[in-house]
């Protein structure tokens, strides 16, 4: 494995009973690599996702993480957890904590953290997505923009070496996807490696590393920015960025 | 003044048993408690053996009367260990009320967003500890409403200990009005009392109801 590289997917499978959702999907992400995944829904980028921090079990296939095979059957899944953030679409905060329990009890209840410092660090996290001042509120005292920064306040929190990010601003309106994705080019300026399942063409354009087109549970293409949405080289894209194109999502 | 004193005896009289009962249902709800999250989560997260078990508990103890618990736990069950009435009933009445319980914890479980389980495993939390921090403390505040009026169930049930010769309300009641020949005064005040339990039971839980009310 090179050096850079810190999650490898090799021939990923994975079927729901007689559906093929993943039909081997190879990808190698390198250290503070941003990839941007598009392509029609139901083609598997969430699944692939899911795959990833293993919410999903894949069927056949191995991946990687650093120098785990985190597929391998006696891995330790909650160990491996801890070193991929994810972000929901529905931004799944934990409704009876404010955004500051949020961010601090996997501090607390995984990684063993002390309260006072669990408090501090989470503080601080708040202050990179800049909720610090709404550490008190609950979720449902939030915006949609504001729950998905505490979400990926809370990812942040466990340190990770990877995030991931599941359609991240699908679910917002669409004056508040900004604030949600400038938390992210940030992260994205910080060095963070980062894989993000998106719609948003213009933030794949500008802060994509590699943009990768899937589509029937395999990466039909992939490439950087420029040339992906310049020079498109499959039928497919060119059909997929046309549809896109024509969308009101793009700015 | 010769009646307002006679009503302020039976109540005296009465007191004693108040307690008794106020204990009797302290016990069986916090057994019923321990027992209905346990059986809840058992059958909501359990293996295909524990969520039987727990299955049949609820099933099996809801489709026998009570009274009928009371009777196997005193007459079976404490001549081999030591209960006194008291006991017998309280732990009766907590068994039976862990089945109602039950179904009140998962009908909660199953309402707690999918989503809440997910994002826990996703922070490194095992299945355990996402079931204790995340789940249940919500479950246990949807629960509030079903669980009130649990507790009243619980409290007018509690009566059926009579049956063994606990000397809660009722039984008292009883005896008031085979000695003074004025049932409706004995078994009056013993309704008198039910209600007021009854009353601040509930207005106590829609408090606390309201105090940890999840926003959703």
């Amino acid at each position: 494995m090179n050096d850079r590289t810190i999650l490898r997917i090799d021939k990923l499978h994975k079927s729901f009973g007689s559906t093929d959702v993943l039909r081997g999907v190879y990808l190698d992400v390198g250290l503070q690599e941003v990839i941007v995944i598009v392509g029609p829904s139901g083609t598997g980028k969430s699944t692939l996702l899911q795959c990833i921090n293993l919410l999903t079990k894949p069927t056949g296939g191995s991946i990687w993480l650093e120098e785990t095979e985190i597929t391998a059957p006696r891995a330790d899944v909650d160990r491996i957890r801890q070193r991929i953030g994810m972000v929901f679409q529905e931004f799944n905060l934990f409704n009876h904590l404010t955004a500051l329990g949020n961010v601090t009890i996997g501090m607390t209840k995984v990684l063993g953290m002390k309260s006072n410092e669990a408090r501090e660090k989470g503080m601080s996290e708040l202050e990179r997505v800049g909720l610090s001042e709404h550490a008190a509120k609950y979720p449902a005292q939030l915006s949609g923009g504001q729950k998905q920064r505490v979400g990926i306040a809370r990812a942040l929190g466990m340190d990770p070496h990877i995030m991931l990010f599941d359609e991240p601003t699908s679910a917002l309106d669409p004056e508040l996807t900004g604030e949600v994705l400038n938390v992210m080019r940030k992260l994205a300026v910080e060095g963070m490696t980062m894989l993000v399942v998106s719609h948003e063409m213009a933030f794949a354009r500008e802060v994509a590393d590699r943009v990768v087109f899937m589509e029937n549970g395999v990466i039909v293409e992939e490439g950087p920015p420029d040339e992906f949405f310049a020079t498109p080289r499959s039928e497919r894209t060119r059909e997929f960025l046309r549809i896109i194109g024509s969308s009101p999502g793009e700015r | 003044m010769e009646g307002f004193n006679n009503i302020l005896t039976m109540f005296r009289f009465l007191l004693p048993g108040l307690w008794v009962t106020l204990s009797v249902t302290a016990i069986a709800l916090v057994l019923g408690f321990g027992l209905g999250t346990v059986m809840a989560v058992a059958r909501v997260y359990g293996g295909p053996l524990s969520s039987r078990l727990a299955a049949a508990y609820s099933i099996i103890v809801r489709a026998v009367p009570v009274v009928v618990i009371i009777f196997i736990l005193f007459f079976v069950i404490a001549a081999f260990v030591d209960l006194s009435p008291f006991l017998s009933g309280a732990l009766a009445l907590g068994f039976a009320s862990g089945a109602y319980q039950t179904e009140i914890f998962r009908g909660a479980i199953l309402s707690v967003p999918r989503g809440q389980m997910v994002a826990a495993r996703a922070i490194g939390m095992n299945r355990l500890k996402a079931i204790r921090s995340i789940v249940l403390p919500q479950a246990i505040r949807i629960a509030i409403p079903a669980w009130s009026n649990e507790v009243t169930l619980v409290l007018k049930d509690s009566t059926l200990v009579f049956v063994i010769g606990v000397p809660e309300i009722l039984r008292r009641a009883q005896y008031a009005s085979a000695r003074t020949l004025e049932p409706f005064l004995a078994f009056g005040a013993a309704a008198v009392l039910y209600l007021l339990m009854t009353f601040l039971a509930s207005r106590l839980l829609d408090v606390i109801e309201q105090r940890t009310k999840l926003m959703m």
